[in-house]
């Protein structure tokens, strides 16, 4: 019997090379589990029944093209468009030998906090299915959770991979920007977009990252990444660990959650690190502003691309230009209309220097603070998300509200840097994320704490409702 | 600055949106809620700050003149709505860009 | 009566000839059936991204070094939005404040002194695909019944020069583009061929009186496909202007089509208020930051430019025959014949004229020369004849001699005088001072006999009736 919510990847992978496992009977086990659970939790927009490969399954956010299997991005807009080509971290997973289980459910293009903007309907958090998982990547989080899926793979532009593995209880890992290539990702924000894993374990986080992250000649904003190590140790002697006042200390943070937080700032010190404060004033401050000038613009020109003509959703009418904006306003949500509206707004004439403009220039104070902040720390710390898994429903009717719920991991996605999220423990039987940020390209420098954190906090990522 | 219903409309023209009655109304307060909380941005001088379009520090990402081959006719119409012949057919246009 | 000054400066899209399109790995050729060059990118599916490539920035760059041109240290690619079917991502990459090349001038000798053409800017971009206009009574878009969609031309790299308004007459305009054209066909980078769309030029045109200081409102002319149109569409443009402000009106800034037939400009009928590009920079791409040594390379290759080969052909040849020797890439022709021992006058001519069709020309100097200095004795078709066989070996004269010519005067005096009859717009311009129009009717005579007249003997009887 296999125990999918206990099941690691990297446990999974063992046992199918000593062969005491099958692909086809891990495989099962998942479609087991997903069938028990996905009909209450919703984390799945489409099954595959059977793949080429038989290793450790994965599921993957249906931002991410598959060729032959369906990628709707949760729109619409995309409903039965089936991708004539792979996106590249799809072929990676392919080349590396994963199986793919399906593809999970996502806020609308990504754009989302809680996965309620998924035109297919909200995932439930399998901590309380009351509540929401997170989003945009809510199905890949709360697929991981609840057993039926070992790890996937999100995406994250303003939070959307650590916010989720958050308020699941999962390890959520945001690349560098330029680490994993976006080719095939359908595209949100594009100098914000990036993909990652969601786990059950640090080490596992390292090994899907090993897996589909360098250079990727169909992308031309990535990079060469260092070698992947796997964390092996357990203490943090010789880190030096910073606590941004403003990242620990901003509006809204529920004190269940500052106080997880605190007593993991702690572990750190008793852990070896060397723990000390620091300040990020003008990225808390402006971050978030910032980002929703960023993002919707780089979404308006993104999703200008679904007219009606080459792929999906088509309405009809007597000429090309009514056709195109019928197809779009019937395709589109309402908070990829509300951000395509606003980035128009923000980029048109007379407006780009006040807003556009003006956002990217926050971004250099941004980067120039995390810079200064990381002359003397090796990794920031921070609560992930500022509150536990809210009730569902509970902020759909309030666009700013929602956008709070990334305001802790929206400023370092603007400078580029790596952000992995990890459960930290319990406010109120919710699971609370700790956000350990580092410098571009310090992703082994972030396992490595993430994985000594871990070991000394002894979370149980099972929900406990499904022990 | 404060967004009028005519902005609204002008917008979306832009964005290609046919938005409905409701969908205007709706979006006129939201907006201007939206723009009031992201226009603090306005509040930092930043005259002699560079602007951040990319957040990586790479340049000359280019890749060799040599061909691959196109996609066969089959996966290029495969999600198509409507497709005359080999073409995307569409209803009839003004203008083009060329 | 004041004198007017047209002021003109001129917008021309060159497409390049590389073998992959400018962000992705279609070949860049034509294909007579629709859809067949074309992938995921320059469809605009769903995650795909550009790729540049890198000899059409090259090439961009050496064109930019034969316009005299300063190459930024820094280039950013845009995004540049318009509406339109024919552009799948909705937006154009393009370049717009961080161009690859400012600040040229390129020099257009003419019989009164050199004029500078100032190049504002020359960048890079790519081009649209293709509407078709299907139905309807006349193809054209009132009545069309539907329009295709052909994304084969879409993404073809397009380099897009703009001038300084330093032009002052249809015939500098002409000038202009034809040496521009040579120099970019002698470059290697593009065919420029108008007919087939390669090269495209718009006008913008004014007028003003000569004691003018500044400008006044100008219009933008399209649609004009080969150099003698817009040589005429600006000579309709420009008198259409004046006749406005003569009569008191007031000339408003718009987008006007050329139409050939009724010589008259007709202004588009979309509204321009629409346009609102909302440039920003494209952040699917990286900035381009020309290395030294490549630049120093491209200098290497370059050719002498034209204004600088008219001017030191003028002394062997006369102005005219200058300008027309370099600007229909005849020259070199001549060069051969000269290093063969002819002298300049003849070889001019006989390149001009007998070798104009003949590419490429038979390296055997020697033998050409042989062919040519019994020109007299021989038919055209033989003459043509031998000159294509003349790569192989010496001229076989006997054998051409062979040929008859027709020399009698009585038989040809009736042709020349119907030639002439019918050509009364030319008659008056050879009398108004176009010398050059003299082979122009030699030429017609030849056509009526079929080559076989002594074109010695029509020349001479041409310029006798002229005279
Ligand atoms: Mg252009
Ligand atoms: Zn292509």
């Amino acid at each position: 019997m296999i125990d999918t919510l206990r099941l690691t990847a990297e446990k999974a992978k063992g046992m199918l090379e000593r062969k005491e496992v099958s692909g086809a009977e891990l495989r099962a086990a998942y479609r087991e589990a997903i069938d028990a659970r996905d009909g209450e939790l919703h984390c799945f927009l489409t099954l595959v029944d059977e793949d080429e490969s038989d290793g450790v399954p994965i599921a993957l956010k249906d931002v991410i093209s598959t060729k032959g299997i369906q990628t709707t991005a949760g729109s619409r807009i995309l409903e039965g468009y089936v991708p004539v080509f792979d996106s590249t971290v799809a072929e990676r997973c392919k080349a590396a030998g994963l199986q793919l289980l399906g593809k999970t459910n996502t806020d609308e293009f990504a754009m989302g906090s809680s996965t309620e903007n998924s035109a297919f309907g909200p995932s439930k958090n399998p901590w309380d299915p009351t509540r929401v998982p997170g989003g945009s990547g809510g199905g890949s989080a709360a697929a991981v959770s609840a057993g039926m899926a070992p790890w996937a793979l999100g995406s994250d532009t303003g939070g959307s991979i650590k916010q989720p593995s958050s308020l699941c209880g999962n390890v959520g890992l945001r690349p560098t920007y330029g680490t994993v290539s976006r080719f095939g990702i359908v595209a949100f924000a594009s100098s914000l977009d990036q993909v990652g894993p969601v786990t059950k374990t640090v080490r596992d986080n390292a090994l899907l990252y090993g897996i589909i992250s360098g250079r990727d000649e169909c992308d031309s904003t990535t990079v060469d990444v260092p070698h992947v190590e796997l964390p092996e140790s357990d203490d943090l002697r010789g880190l030096r660990v910073g606590v941004p006042k403003e990242l620990n200390e901003a509006e809204g943070i529920e004190p269940g959650v500052t106080e997880a937080v605190r007593r993991a700032i702690d572990l750190c010190s008793e852990l070896g690190a060397e723990v000390g404060e620091c300040e990020l004033p003008r990225s808390v401050e402006y971050g978030l502003a910032c980002y929703y000038l960023v993002a919707p613009a780089e979404a308006s020109s993104n999703l200008a691309r679904y007219d009606g003509v080459r792929y999906a959703l088509r309405r009809e009418a007597d000429g090309y230009y009514e056709m195109v904006s019928r197809t779009r306003d019937a395709g589109f949500g309402d908070e990829p209309k509300r951000r395509i509206m606003l980035g128009t707004y923000a980029l048109s004439a007379g407006y780009y220097e006040a807003y556009y403009g003006q956002a990217q220039k926050v971004r250099t104070v941004i980067s120039r603070e995390f810079a200064a902040a990381f002359e003397r720390f090796d990794v920031l710390v921070s609560p992930t998300s500022p509150t536990v898994a809210f009730k569902l429903g509970e902020k759909s009717d309030n666009p700013l509200a929602m956008y709070l719920a990334d305001v802790l991991t929206i400023p370092p996605n603007m400078a580029g840097l790596p952000g992995l999220s990890i459960p930290c423990g319990l406010s109120g039987g919710l699971p609370v994320g700790l956000q350990l940020i580092g410098p571009q390209f310090s992703e082994n420098t972030l396992f490595r704490a993430g994985h000594a954190l871990e070991r000394a906090i002894g979370f149980d990522v099972v929900p406990e409702r499904l022990r | 600055m404060a967004i009028s219903r005519e902005d609204v409309l002008h917008v979306a023209a832009l964005a290609r949106l046919d938005l409905t009655e409701d969908e205007i109304a709706r979006l006129e307060v939201q907006l201007n809620d939206i723009l009031e909380a992201v226009g603090k941005v306005s509040e930092l001088d930043l005259s002699d700050v560079p602007p951040t379009s990319h957040p990586l520090d790479v340049v000359n990402a280019f890749r060799p003149d040599e061909p691959r081959p196109s996609l066969p006719l089959d996966d290029v119409f495969a999600n198509a709505p409507e497709r005359d012949g080999d073409h995307f057919r569409v209803p009839p246009t003004g203008e083009t860009a060329a | 009566m004041a004198e007017w000054e047209p002021v003109v400066g001129l917008e021309i899209h060159v497409q390049l000839k590389t073998r992959t399109k400018m962000f992705c790995r279609c070949a860049n050729a034509y294909a007579t059936e629709p859809n067949t060059h074309t992938c995921p990118v320059c469809l605009a599916f769903p995650g795909a991204l550009p790729t540049p490539n890198e000899t059409a920035i090259e090439w961009t760059l050496k064109l930019g070094l034969a316009l005299g041109c300063d190459i930024a240290p820094r280039a950013l690619f845009h995004r540049k939005h318009y509406p339109y079917p024919d552009l799948p991502k909705g937006y154009q990459i393009s370049q717009y404040d961080e161009p690859l090349c400012v600040n040229g001038s390129f020099v257009v000798p003419g019989d009164d002194g050199d004029l500078e053409v100032g190049i504002v800017r020359a960048h890079l971009e790519e081009d649209a695909a293709k509407t078709i206009h299907v139905g309807g009574a006349t193809g054209r878009i009132v009545g069309a019944a539907h329009s295709n969609i052909d994304f084969n031309r879409g993404g073809t790299p397009l380099v897009e020069i703009v001038t300084r308004p330093d032009i002052h007459s249809p015939e500098q305009a002409r000038r202009f583009l034809q040496l521009l054209r040579q120099t970019i066909v002698e470059l290697g980078i593009s065919d420029a061929e108008m007919e087939k769309g390669q090269l495209r030029a718009d006008a913008n045109v004014s007028v003003r009186e000569r004691s003018e200081a500044g400008y006044r409102t100008r219009t933008e002319l399209k649609n004009m496909n080969s150099f003698s149109h817009i040589a005429r569409g600006i000579d309709a443009e420009v008198r259409r202007q004046i006749a406005t402000w003569e009569s008191g009106g007031q000339v408003v800034q718009q987008t006007l089509d050329y139409e050939v037939k009724s010589d008259t400009v007709t202004p588009r009928r979309r509204k321009e208020e629409a346009d609102d590009y909302r440039y920003f920079p494209e952040p699917d791409l990286v900035p381009i930051e020309p290395d030294a040594d490549l630049l120093e390379r491209l200098r290497a290759e370059l050719p002498e430019s034209p204004g600088t080969r008219i001017r030191a052909l003028v002394a062997d040849v006369g102005f005219d025959q200058a300008v027309d020797l370099v600007a229909t890439g005849n020259e070199h022709k001549a060069r051969l014949l000269v290093e063969n021992g002819l002298d300049w006058p003849t070889a001019a001519n006989v390149a001009m004229n007998q070798l104009a069709a003949i590419d490429p020309l038979p390296e055997n100097g020697p033998a050409l020369v042989a062919i040519i200095e019994q020109r007299d004795a021989i038919t055209r078709e033989a003459l043509m004849a031998s000159f294509a066989d003349s790569a192989a070996g010496p001229l076989d004269a006997e054998a051409v001699l062979a040929e008859q010519v027709v020399a009698d005067t009585s038989e040809l005096e009736p042709l020349v005088e119907r030639v002439l009859a019918d050509s009364p717009g030319q008659v008056a311009a050879y009398k108004g001072g176009k010398q050059g129009l003299l082979g122009y009717f030699v030429g017609q005579v030849m056509k009526e006999t079929q080559g076989k007249a002594d074109p010695r003997v029509v020349n001479e009887l041409v310029r006798t009736k002229l005279g």
